[in-house]
């Protein structure tokens, strides 16, 4: 390119009136070899200027989505914990009922003997009980034979 | 908008985002922040973002802002003592060679421009953005910015002669 050319450019560069493709030229003109040596100075500039653009930004971006995350993780935990309550009261509210409900009857006559079954049922548990514990009286008899008294 | 779709929106300019925080900030730490800071604040007006005409523009306001505020409170800030006023503020050795590189010399000389003129000479001469955006991001006048800008270019042009005739650098 002319060098009266960009001489000129410079004088409308350092005005602040050329356009961007005007400046383009500019710095073409200095990233290349023959650089007149009286506008050797701004090579430097211009070649600082290209370059400048090269720096780039590398770090992560925090986005708010992970507040968000931590939002719809208490959400579903908070979730998750009250259901499992209420399973679990639900579950021993039927227990109880369960429990609770021992059966009736309605006739009389069958009641009683319902009731003297389980009795019976039960003095005889208590005598099975009893019979094993008999042995016991043999610790005591023999312990009669060795202190008298 | 979700997040796939707003990382595509900012992709073409975090980049700029960043490297105009770091042309205000200097440090390429504090730049780093400012910028997740910006990106940030942006994503939380996800839903009011359709009503601008150029996000990137709202984008670059922002981070104009939020960096001019930071040096304000550093500012206000600066006589403080703590115990990290002590800390060795010489450059570290690396930062030493990469300094006398010469490239680093026209960095230098822009960051003791006043702020506005950093912006401007980071929007025009490394973004080439037109005078209308950077009117629009600055909240300017063109004429105001132009002025600015040649101002902004004769300082660095007085500086580097200076270095080249003297040979320093």
């Amino acid at each position: 390119m002319e060098l009266d050319k960009i001489e000129l450019l410079l004088e409308k560069y350092f005005q602040g009136d050329t356009s961007i493709a005007e400046e383009n030229e500019l710095k073409l003109y200095f990233s290349s070899l023959n650089v007149a040596q009286h506008l050797e100075q701004y090579k430097l500039m211009f070649g600082y200027f290209s370059q400048g653009k090269e720096q780039q930004f590398k770090q992560g971006i925090p986005l708010l989505s992970k507040k968000r995350q931590v939002a719809w993780l208490s959400i579903a935990a908070s979730v998750i914990v009250l259901l499992g309550i209420g399973t679990y009261i639900y579950v021993n509210y039927d227990n109880a009922g369960q429990s609770q409900n021992l059966g009736t009857y309605d006739d009389p006559e069958e009641a009683f003997k319902e009731t003297q079954k389980a009795l019976a049922l039960l003095s005889n548990h208590v005598n099975t009980g009893i019979e094993s514990v008999h042995y016991v009286q043999e610790y005591e008899d023999s312990k009669n034979l060795i202190f008298k008294q | 908008m979700n997040q796939n779709e707003f990382l595509h929106l900012i992709a073409p300019f975090k980049d700029k985002v960043f490297r105009l925080a770091k042309r205000l900030l200097v440090s390429t730490e504090e730049a780093e922040d400012a910028t997740q800071e910006v990106l940030v604040k942006l994503w939380n007006k996800n839903e009011s973002l359709d009503g601008y005409n150029s996000v990137e523009a709202f984008a670059m306001t922002i981070t104009k802002n939020y960096c001019l505020d930071q040096l304000k409170s550093k500012r206000a800030g600066n006589l403080k003592i703590a115990h990290n006023n002590f800390t060795d503020r010489q450059p570290g050795l690396q930062q030493q060679v990469e300094d006398s590189d010469s490239l680093n010399w026209v960095e230098k000389i822009i960051n003791q421009l006043p702020e506005q003129q950093r912006l401007i000479i980071q929007m025009r001469d490394i973004e080439q953005y037109e005078f209308e955006e950077i009117a629009e991001i600055l909240g300017m006048n063109e004429t105001a910015i132009r002025v600015a800008l040649s101002r902004a270019r004769k300082a660095i042009r007085e500086f580097m002669t200076k270095t080249h005739s003297y040979g320093i650098g």
